[in-house]
């Protein structure tokens, strides 16, 4: 039977890591563990000796773990590129998926394959929730950037609140742009006013 | 057309930000997607999947990776540099305190000094935090220290993140570091850190970003190649006009860049640095160059000056790495490319380094040129493998 794999994953926010490690999980038995402070992250990796680290691609506590790689001889790395032993499409959609891997020397690339399989697809899943969040506070910033352009235009010209929104929508239709933009720059140019 | 470059949020990725924001790269066709990155490992791996087309990179970078000391990747070639000096070397305030008592007087100019006082000041082991394995900041820690009594075996230098570098003196992981702005300056501010020496005050003019591209996009896209080229070296060109310094700060400074205070930036723009929290100011005349004295010019002696030092390190055979990195800093793409936007172009490609020790005019290929200095404080002197490298660049 083949050994359950070490896995340390590098993390600093709690859900994230968790649902990475979930996504792990399901690959197998293996041991999972949470790294999330950077400046323990040498210290920790020397002594867990893991298989594979699992790293945000721009996570700039990548940087100390390319050291390590090059740090201890080649007979007995502690971490390696994964990308030095796998094949390039593998490559290609981990490092798309914003996921790097080390991989300790000897890894059979089959045993690999799963593990960055799965952190892809949590990645990717993650990723996609990031850009709805952000999605979400974009709407709710311009809702509030329109809000306040129906103020100026209610105070300035005595509309109500309605007509306030038809002359935005109507502005924003015949200028080809979106309300949140004709919002923006009418809050803008009112500040510039001093109203 | 459209490229995408990778930079690392600091000032000495200014060359590629104002060629997008002056319009320097719209003037040769092409529009810029400025990809904002975190750590150099995601630079290189991004370069290499093809997901940028070109990155601002540490120029011992492209060649660790040429000496294989990376992940397999396809070729890169370093085309041109992108900036010279810009780093400086932070210690603690426990250090500094023992420098001042010991009668250091921080003139932030002779390394010499500080370097040996800062021996005394701090025996046994050192711990300093550079930014990555392959990187300029480690090589001048290295030559600097080495060069005043510290042996190998008394220094450990430790991969640290730029943003994390104030942290980690905080922590009392590090005694000291050496960094790009706008880091260095972040520390002082808050608190931690005073600043000893200004990087060129160890070598007058350390190569520190470089543009790399893979090879195969400079060879099967030569036109964008040029492009990018010009339009970055008219960037630098226009950096390099002091007056320039104060409109970089506030561009470079934006959310969509450093996002960070203007003030900042400016201090590692202007060379006009806040040394100490008791508010001591330092004016560093040359101390971030991109383009004039030939700075552009990826002279292939610097290639084998720092593979050289990365071979002994890591146990290659130095003769053979100096070759092998050589042909990986492309003076040929830089003079087919830029001849035509006017750049002058030295007569060779390689020379003796260190022997400039003030900025000098030589005969170039047309005309004549002004060469910077490129002294290093020990007067050290680095004769590249090769044919004959020109001493004619490095001598009047």
């Amino acid at each position: 039977m083949l050994k359950n794999l070490l896995i340390v994953v590098v993390e600093a926010d709690t859900d994230r890591a968790q649902s990475i490690a979930d996504g792990l999980a399901e690959t197998g038995d293996h041991d999972i563990r949470i790294v999330a402070e950077q400046s323990s992250l040498a210290r920790r990796v020397a002594e867990l000796r893991p298989d594979v680290v699992l790293i945000d691609i721009a996570d700039p506590s990548r940087d100390i773990l390319e050291e390590l790689a090059l740090a201890s001889g080649p007979a007995e790395r502690p971490v390696a590129m994964f990308v030095d032993r796998s094949d390039e499409q593998l490559t290609r959609s981990a490092i798309e998926a914003g996921i790097s891997a080390y991989v300790v020397g000897g890894l059979r690339p089959d045993r690999i394959k799963p593990i960055i399989d799965a952190a892809v697809a949590r990645f990717h899943m993650l990723q996609q929730l990031r850009a709805e969040l952000a999605a979400t506070r974009a709407a709710l910033e311009e809702r509030k950037i329109v809000d306040r352009a129906k103020a100026v235009l209610m105070k300035a010209r005595g509309m109500d609140e309605a007509e306030a929104y038809a002359l935005l929508r109507k502005t924003a239709m015949d200028q080809g742009k979106r309300i949140g933009e004709i919002a923006q720059q009418l809050v803008t140019a009112a500040g510039l006013l001093g109203r | 057309m459209r490229l995408r470059l990778g930079y690392i949020p600091l000032i000495d990725a200014a060359p590629l930000i104002v060629a997008h924001e002056l319009g320097f790269a719209a003037e040769e066709g092409l529009t810029l997607d400025l990809v904002r990155l975190g750590a150099w490992a995601q630079s290189r791996d991004m370069l290499g999947a093809g997901l940028i087309d070109a990155a601002h990179m540490l120029v011992p970078m492209p060649i660790g990776q040429a000496l294989g000391l990376g992940p397999r990747l396809p070729d890169f070639d370093l085309v041109m540099f992108l900036a010279h000096g810009g780093q400086a070397v932070a210690i603690s305030t426990g250090i500094e305190q023992r420098l001042r008592a010991e009668g250091h007087g921080f003139d932030f100019s002779d390394a010499r000094a500080a370097g040996l006082a800062l021996r005394r000041a701090a025996p046994g082991r050192l711990r300093v935090g550079v930014p990555f394995t392959f990187s300029t900041q480690l090589e001048l820690i290295r030559h600097w220290l080495t060069g005043c009594g510290f042996r190998p075996d008394d220094l450990r230098l430790k991969t640290v993140p730029p943003p994390m570098m104030a942290d980690a003196l905080a922590a009392d992981e590090i005694d000291a570091f050496c960094v790009g702005e706008p880091w260095a300056s972040f520390a002082v501010e808050r608190g931690i850190a005073a600043l000893l020496l200004p990087g060129p005050a160890i070598w007058a003019s350390p190569p520190e970003k470089g543009l790399v591209l893979r090879r195969d996009f400079a060879v099967t896209r030569p036109d964008q190649t040029g492009a990018l080229m010009r339009a970055i070296w008219r960037a630098g060109r226009w950096l390099d006009e002091p007056d320039h310094r104060g409109t970089a700060a506030e561009i470079l400074s934006r959310p969509d860049y450093l996002d960070l205070p203007a003030e900042l930036a400016e201090r590692g723009l202007t060379g006009r640095l806040l040394i100490s929290t008791g508010g001591e100011v330092r004016s560093v005349p040359n101390f971030l160059a991109f383009n004039a004295g030939a700075a552009s010019f990826p002279w292939k002696s610097l290639a084998a000056l720092i593979a050289r030092s990365i071979a002994v390190r890591h146990d290659l055979a130095p003769d053979a790495a100096m070759r092998r990195a050589m042909t990986h800093f492309r003076t040929d793409l830089y003079r087919q490319h830029l001849r035509p936007a006017g750049a002058s172009l030295p007569g060779a490609s390689l020379r003796v380094e260190g022997m400039i020790e003030a900025e000098r005019v030589v005969a170039a290929e047309r005309g004549q040129m002004t060469l910077r200095a490129d002294r290093f404080f020990d007067g050290f002197v680095f004769e590249p493998p090769g044919e004959s490298p020109d001493r004619s660049a490095s001598q009047d």
